[in-house]
């Protein structure tokens, strides 16, 4: 069942039900702030933790201990006052904190006095030849499907990439049975050098004896291609096959479904539309947002949290979830601060969860070739625009991503530049040779989300708002 | 391309694409419910026509595009499917007035 937020104005509005979410709509609902908590999703989860209250699979190892941490975050929750409505769209959010959100196909507007974002990551874009074929999806796509329907893989099966989430979603197709025919490893052979000097705090971390026991999981029943340079779909409107170099030997493989990982970025879109300041990182290779030690960002009001911040995984996200709702609560509420957990506390929580993070983002780092396309592979999925159409956009004159919608329409499909800006970005610094901080983003406008025009000519309107359109 | 795990023991639910008759399980998203059903489900290109299924299945590709009891355009993947849901595979671009 949807329906409209209760109120019109809220103390704190956090939007998206991640574990970054989670922590803050509960938080901030724990200190008597009015607080409403905005989801796109069917239920409670974002996408770390999705499906968590409906799953199907019901033996837990089979999913993880991590992933249900996030059935008492939802529980803290639930036990909380905060209002939380899910299948709710933000297409639009301002520097006056109102919001503007779709729920069940009309909008209403809420205002805030403060906004928490957490609206997390995606996963960063795969442009290879053939990536837009059917039959290729990302490893994040399998890994939801697995977890809200307990779907597992049935055909020829290649997961290609890199990074954790690709071998914790092996581990989790294997244990429900599915079928997983080789995994190609695009991890760069120099990577594990420069990662080294982060390594001592990384085999202190979490991560480390996790991820290796589920490396050696997966090894012991998937044949493991590492040193993969080259990758390729090919297929007549579905794909057939996927072709590889690996230690300078090409090989084919007749496939069903190839499932492509190489990291998460942030989903940057929300953000930016309301005016906050992204710079290129240069270690995550991605934009992230200019923030304060509280996750204030450079628009008053708006904090950003969770891996919407900068890429730091889902304990990190809930700290930091915790840390922008308490800021908020010491700023609309001081004396109900108390009740919280110190910020001290979290603070130091939040450096435990990012422990390890360097060393993950060094030895994961994708290669040039599988982030910065050329030829006829598709950088644009929704326009079609190829790296080459881009290449001979920039020789006519096309200096950033904005003068190059001109030219090619790149971003200006439904998906709004979530799958191809960083393609953009990157391809176009390497032939104007700048960096990326100096070629720029997509202008990033609402609605955010594609809305019909008869939801937009529904939404009320004042006097003032007529009157700033209507002649005479 | 896919299968369900034995395990899933969720209560059918009746969709209808295209016209026929599938079954799905009550939670499934339309675009998990018609991967799983094995049937051909490729949307085209409202620029080139070009076949496509479901790339991200967390609402920010749009490659799931789907028209539902009549209305074009929408993310198969953010929707629940419902008893007796009818669902369109989307060939182009969404027609005026749907």
């Amino acid at each position: 069942m949807t329906m409209a937020p209760k109120r019109e104005a809220y103390d704190v509005v956090v939007i998206g039900a991640g574990p970054a979410g989670l922590a803050a709509a509960a938080t901030s609902a724990e200190a008597g702030l009015s607080t409403l908590l905005l989801d796109e999703n069917i239920g409670p989860g974002g996408q770390v933790f999705r499906a968590i209250a409906s799953t199907p699979v019901t033996e837990r190892d089979q999913l993880g201990a991590d992933y249900w941490v996030g059935a008492d975050l939802v529980q803290a929750l639930r036990a909380s006052s905060a209002e939380v409505i899910h299948r709710a769209t933000v297409w639009s959010l301002d520097r006056n904190l109102e919001i503007a959100v779709s729920i069940g196909g009309a909008s209403a507007f809420v205002k805030a006095r403060r906004v928490i974002l957490a609206t997390g990551a995606l996963e960063r874009p795969f442009p290879i030849p053939g990536w837009t074929l059917p039959g290729v999806m990302t490893a994040g796509a399998a890994q939801t499907m697995l977890k809200s329907s307990a779907l597992v893989p049935d055909g020829r099966t290649v997961i290609a990439g890199q990074g954790p989430l690709l071998w914790l979603l092996a581990a989790q197709i294997l244990r429900l049975g599915g079928r997983i025919d080789r995994i190609l490893d695009t991890t760069e052979r120099g990577n594990y050098f420069a990662a080294l000097p982060h390594a001592f705090a990384f085999l202190t971390s979490p991560y480390f004896t996790k991820g290796l026991s589920m490396m050696r999981e997966v090894k012991a029943k998937v044949q493991v291609v590492s040193g993969v340079t080259e990758l390729a779909a090919a297929g007549d409107g579905q794909l057939a096959s996927v072709s590889y170099v690996a230690g300078g030997k090409r090989e084919t493989i007749a496939a069903d479904l190839l499932l492509l990982h190489q990291g998460v970025v942030p989903n940057v879109n929300l953000a930016m539309s309301a005016g906050i300041e992204h710079r290129w990182d240069d270690l995550q290779l991605c934009w992230s947002p200019v923030l304060d030690a509280s996750g204030n960002s450079s628009v008053p009001g708006i904090a950003i949290a969770g891996d919407g911040a900068g890429i730091g995984g889902a304990n990190a996200a809930v700290v930091r979830g915790r840390i922008a709702a308490r800021a908020a609560v010491e700023a609309l509420a001081p004396a109900t601060a108390a009740k919280l957990a110190p910020m001290a506390t979290l603070r130091a929580d939040l450096a435990k969860a990012e422990r390890g993070r360097i060393f993950l983002d060094t030895l994961f780092r994708p290669s040039p070739q599988f982030r910065i396309p050329s030829g006829d592979t598709i950088v644009c999925r929704c326009e079609e625009v190829t790296a080459k159409d881009v290449l001979d956009s920039v020789a006519i004159g096309a200096t950033g991503p904005n003068q190059l919608k001109a030219y090619r329409r790149t971003g200006m499909g439904p998906c709004q530049g979530r799958l191809c800006g960083l393609t953009v970005t990157e391809l176009m610094a390497q032939a104007r040779g700048k960096t990326p901080q100096e070629i720029g983003y997509y202008r990033l406008r609402a609605p955010v989300k594609p809305i019909t025009l008869a939801e937009l000519a529904a939404v009320p309107k004042s006097e003032a708002d007529v009157k700033a359109v209507v002649r005479g | 391309m896919f299968r369900r795990s034995e395990q899933d023991k969720r209560p059918q639910v009746q969709i209808f694409v295209d016209g026929v008759a599938v079954a799905a399980r009550q939670g499934d998203t339309v675009s998990a419910a018609l991967l799983a059903s094995g049937r051909d489900a490729r949307r085209s290109t409202a620029v080139s026509g070009a076949p496509r299924l479901p790339y991200c299945m967390m609402g920010v590709c749009f490659d799931c595009l789907v028209t539902i009891d009549g209305v074009g355009n929408r993310q198969g993947c953010l929707v629940p499917v419902a008893d007796g849901m009818q669902i369109e595979i989307q060939k182009g671009k969404r027609e005026i007035g749907r």
